[in-house]
C-alpha cells in the first residue's frame, strides 16, 4: 500500500513532481558536467605538464633569469669570403645555436649534487636551445666594392630582384640537450619512439639526433637524414612522440647533452634540473634542500608548474573552477530550496489528508515516512533524469573534443612545432611550452555515486522538513481546519 | 450529583453543579456549565466525569467544553446536536482520542483516553474507533478499495486478511462493483459509503460520524442513514453530531451541546 499511495501522490501532483524533478536535475547535471570537465581539465593540465616535464618529475630546479646582454645573443657574421656567388648573387646561410634569450644556466655539477640530497630518487639535467639559421642572398659584394654608388652612374645591379636587393630568412627550432644515459627523469621520460632508435648512453658525444614526430612530418625529415644544428651536420637517428596523443613533445630536437654543450660554446651547463623525490611527502623537504644548498636556482613544484599552464587551459580551469563551481552550488541550492518549499507547501495542502489519516490509526511515523518517501523518489527521478542529462552532456563534450591551447611558461623550454618559420618558436615562445590539448571529460563512478547521493540528500532534505511539518500536525487541529 | 438517566431525561432533571465554571465560561453565562447525564447500563463504552477543554483564539480563552459528565452504553446510537461552535466537534475528538481535555476524564472503556500517551490514543483510534467525515476525507488519488485498504494499514495484517476485509466492507456498504473508482467518480452517497467502509473494515468498538449527511441531498442522506441504521442493529455504537432534525430522530438517544454544556433532548 505505501508505494500505491506514494505512486499514486507523484502521479496526482504531475506539476509539483515535476518541477522539483527537474529543478534536482538540473543541479545533478551541471554538477556532473561540472566535475568531468574539471577532472578532464586536470587531465589536460598534467597532459600539459607531462609533455614538458617528463612523467615522475616532482621539482625542477632553474637558473636565475640572465641580465639583458647575458645569455644567448650570438651574432651571425659573414666574411667577404662567406657563401657561394652565382650570376652575381650571394648566397650565405649560417645556424647559431643558442641558450633562450634571458634563460639563466646552473652548473653541470648541480645534477650531480642535487642528486645527491636526501629524498632524491634520481636527477636529470637538460640544456634548452634554440637553433637559429639565418640564410639569404645578396648583391655580389666584389662588384660592389669596384664602384660606390652614383660613381660610375649605372644603377646597383645583381642580388636576388636583380636590382642590388638582398632577401633573407630567418628559421628556428628547439633543441633540448639531454642525458642519453638517464631519461627515467625530465621531458623524455613521457615520449614514445615512433620510428628509429631512442638516445642511448653510447651516443655521448656522438652528432646524433631524435626529433619530434609532429615536427618531423612539417619538415619532411626521416630518421638517416642529417639536420643542421648549430653549424655541424646531425644525423637523425630517431623520430619521437608525446605518450599522450593530444600533446606534442618538450622540443623540436634532442641531442646529447655533452654535444648541445659544445654545439652551443656552453661548456658544462645545463638550464634545467628535473628531480624526483623518493616519495610525495619528501618534496617539500627536497624542495627546501634544494634551495638552501643551490644558491640563486629557482625551486619549483608540480603546484608550481601547474600554475605556469596559461592560455586557454588556464582560462578554461578558472571557469570551471569559479563559474562552473559556483553556478553548481547555486543552483543545488535553488533545486534543494524548491524542493523543500513544495514539499512544505505540499504537506500545508494536504492538512486535511493526513489529518484523516491519523484519524484513523497512522502513527506520526508512518505520515512522515510517506513524506520523506515521496521527496526521496521525487529526488531519485530526479537524479536519474540528471545523471542522463549529465552524461549526455559529457558525451557531447567528448564528441565535440574541444581544442585548448596550453603554455606552459617560466622553467620550461622553447616550444615545439613552433620552429620552421622566421622568428617562430625561439624567440616568440621564449621559455614557454606551447600545446594544443585536447579536453576530455572523462565520466567516473565518483561522478554518478555523487549524482545518486545528491538526489538521495536532496530528497531526505526536503522530506525531513515536509516530515517535520507533517509530524507536528496535530490531528484534531487538522480536522478542525477544514470545518 | 444530580444524575440524570437515560430513561427520564426532562430539561427539568438537568441541573446546574458547577456554578464557578460559569463566570469563567462566555459562552455558559446563562447555561448551567455543568450537565451530569448518566445511562443505567453497568458498563458504558465511554464514560466522561468533569470534561474541561479550553484553547486560546485570538488571545481569548475559550471553553469548548465546560465540564461534561457522560455515560454512552455500548450498541447506543446517540446523536448529538447543538448550535456551531457549541462544542460538537471538540467532544467528537475527544471520544475519538484525537485531542485531550485541560481536566476531566475521557474513559473509552479501561483507558482514560486524557492521561493517555500518544501511542496508546493512535492504537485507540487504529483498532477501536471508526471515523466517517462530512467532507468523506477520501485520498482522491486512490480508488475505493485502496481507500478503505488505508483505513486498515495500522493494524499490520496480511495481505490477504486486508483484501477480504476490504471486499467485505465495501459489500456491507454496497459498493463492491465500484471497488476501482475513484473518489471522483462516485457520487457524494457513494463517496460517504467508502468512508463508512474505511471506518468499518477495522471492526471499530465505536463509529463516531461528524455531519456525515451534511454534503448529501435528502435521498442520498436516507440511504446513508439506513446503512448507519443497520451497522448499528449489528451492534455497532454509533455517535453522530449532526445538525438535521431528521438524523437526530431516528437515534435512540439526543443529546444537545450548548456553550460547552450537554444535555438530552
Amino acid at each position: 500500500m505505501y508505494w500505491t499511495y506514494l505512486r499514486r501522490e507523484l502521479a496526482g501532483r504531475k506539476k509539483q513532481t515535476i518541477i522539483v524533478a527537474v529543478g534536482l536535475a538540473v543541479a545533478i547535471a551541471l554538477v556532473i558536467v561540472v566535475n568531468a570537465l574539471s577532472a578532464g581539465v586536470r587531465d589536460a593540465q598534467a597532459q600539459a605538464l607531462e609533455s614538458v616535464y617528463g612523467v615522475g618529475t616532482d621539482l625542477t630546479v632553474t637558473g636565475a633569469a640572465a641580465e639583458p646582454g647575458e645569455g644567448g645573443g650570438q651574432r651571425f657574421e659573414f666574411d667577404s669570403e662567406a657563401g657561394e656567388t652565382t650570376d652575381g648573387t650571394t648566397s650565405v646561410s649560417q645556424s647559431r645555436l643558442t641558450a633562450d634569450f634571458m634563460r639563466g644556466t646552473l652548473d653541470a655539477s648541480t645534477v650531480e649534487s642535487v642528486a645527491s640530497l636526501d629524498g632524491v630518487a634520481a636527477a636529470s639535467g637538460a640544456l634548452s636551445l634554440t637553433n637559429i639559421t639565418f640564410s639569404g642572398e645578396m648583391p655580389d659584394r666584389s662588384q660592389m666594392q669596384q664602384g660606390g654608388p652614383g660613381e660610375s652612374g649605372e644603377p646597383p645591379a645583381g642580388g636576388p630582384d636583380g636590382a642590388g636587393g638582398s632577401a633573407f630568412d630567418l628559421d628556428s627550432f628547439t633543441v633540448l640537450g639531454i642525458d642519453p644515459d638517464d631519461t627515467a627523469v625530465g621531458p623524455l621520460s613521457a615520449v614514445e619512439v615512433s620510428e628509429g632508435r631512442a638516445l642511448a648512453a653510447g651516443d655521448a658525444g656522438e652528432l646524433v639526433a631524435v626529433v619530434d614526430a609532429s615536427y618531423a612530418t612539417t619538415n619532411e625529415i626521416s630518421v638517416g637524414d642529417t639536420i643542421d644544428v648549430g653549424g655541424s651536420e646531425v644525423e637523425v637517428v630517431g623520430l619521437i612522440a608525446s605518450t599522450s596523443s593530444d600533446a606534442d613533445t618538450a622540443a623540436n630536437v634532442y641531442i646529447p647533452l655533452d654535444v648541445a654543450q659544445s654545439l652551443a660554446g656552453l661548456d658544462d651547463v645545463v638550464s634545467t634540473v628535473y628531480v624526483q623525490a623518493t616519495s610525495a611527502n619528501q618534496i617539500d623537504a627536497v624542495q627546501a634542500e634544494i634551495e638552501d644548498s643551490v644558491a640563486g636556482a629557482t625551486v619549483s613544484s608540480q603546484s608550481d608548474l601547474a600554475s605556469t599552464v596559461s592560455s586557454s587551459l588556464a582560462s578554461a580551469s578558472s571557469l570551471i573552477t569559479n563559474l562552473g563551481t559556483w553556478l553548481s552550488i547555486l543552483v543545488l541550492a535553488v533545486a534543494l530550496a524548491l524542493a523543500v518549499l513544495f514539499t512544505i507547501s505540499g504537506v500545508t495542502r494536504r492538512t486535511r489528508e493526513f489529518g484523516t489519516l491519523k484519524a484513523i490509526g497512522w502513527s506520526n511515523g508512518r505520515v512522515v515516512g510517506q513524506v520523506a518517501g515521496e521527496s526521496v523518489i521525487q529526488g531519485l527521478i530526479g537524479g536519474a533524469i540528471g545523471l542522463a542529462v549529465g552524461l549526455a552532456g559529457i558525451w557531447i563534450i567528448n564528441l565535440i573534443s574541444p581544442t585548448i591551447s596550453s603554455t606552459a611558461a617560466s622553467t620550461g623550454q622553447a616550444g615545439p612545432g613552433q620552429g620552421g618559420g622566421p622568428m617562430g618558436g625561439g624567440f616568440g615562445g621564449m621559455a614557454q611550452q606551447a600545446a594544443d590539448v585536447v579536453l576530455h571529460a572523462p565520466i567516473t563512478l565518483w561522478v554518478v555515486a555523487a549524482a545518486v547521493g545528491i538526489a538521495i540528500a536532496g530528497g531526505l532534505i526536503a522530506g525531513a522538513f515536509g516530515g517535520w511539518r507533517a509530524a507536528r500536525l496535530s490531528p484534531a487541529e487538522a480536522l478542525r481546519s477544514v470545518g | 450529583m444530580n444524575t440524570v438517566t437515560n430513561e427520564s431525561v426532562t430539561n427539568e432533571s438537568v441541573t446546574n453543579e458547577s456554578v464557578t465554571n460559569e463566570q469563567e465560561n462566555p459562552m455558559s453565562m446563562t447555561e448551567p456549565a455543568t450537565t451530569s447525564i448518566e445511562s443505567s447500563a453497568p458498563s458504558p463504552i465511554y464514560a466522561l466525569q468533569a470534561v474541561i477543554r479550553e484553547y486560546q483564539q485570538k488571545n481569548r480563552n475559550v471553553r469548548a467544553l465546560a465540564g461534561v459528565d457522560l455515560e454512552i452504553r455500548e450498541g447506543e446510537f446517540v446523536t448529538i446536536q447543538g448550535p456551531t461552535g457549541g462544542g460538537k466537534s471538540t467532544l467528537l475528538q475527544m471520544l475519538g482520542a484525537l485531542d485531550r481535555p485541560t481536566s476531566g476524564v475521557v474513559k473509552l472503556g479501561e483507558v482514560d483516553l486524557a492521561k493517555a500517551s500518544n501511542a496508546t490514543l493512535g492504537h485507540v483510534r487504529a483498532t477501536e474507533v471508526g471515523f466517517v467525515f462530512q467532507g468523506f476525507n477520501l485520498i482522491p488519488t486512490l480508488t475505493a478499495h485502496e481507500n478503505v485498504d488505508m483505513g486498515l494499514e495500522p493494524l499490520g495484517l496480511s495481505g490477504t486478511d486486508r483484501h477480504s476485509r476490504v471486499a467485505e466492507a465495501l459489500a456491507q456498504v454496497g459498493l463492491a462493483e465500484r471497488a476501482d473508482h475513484l473518489p471522483g467518480e462516485l457520487s457524494g452517497g457513494q463517496q460517504q459509503r467508502v468512508a463508512i467502509a474505511r471506518a468499518i473494515a477495522k471492526r471499530p468498538r465505536v463509529l463516531l460520524a461528524d455531519e456525515p449527511t451534511g454534503n448529501l441531498d435528502e435521498h442520498m442522506r436516507d440511504e446513508i442513514l439506513e446503512l448507519l441504521e443497520g451497522l448499528n442493529r449489528d451492534g455497532l455504537t454509533l455517535i453522530v453530531v449532526t445538525h438535521d432534525s431528521a438524523v437526530a430522530r431516528r437515534a435512540h438517544r439526543r443529546l444537545r451541546l450548548e456553550k460547552g454544556s450537554v444535555r438530552e433532548i
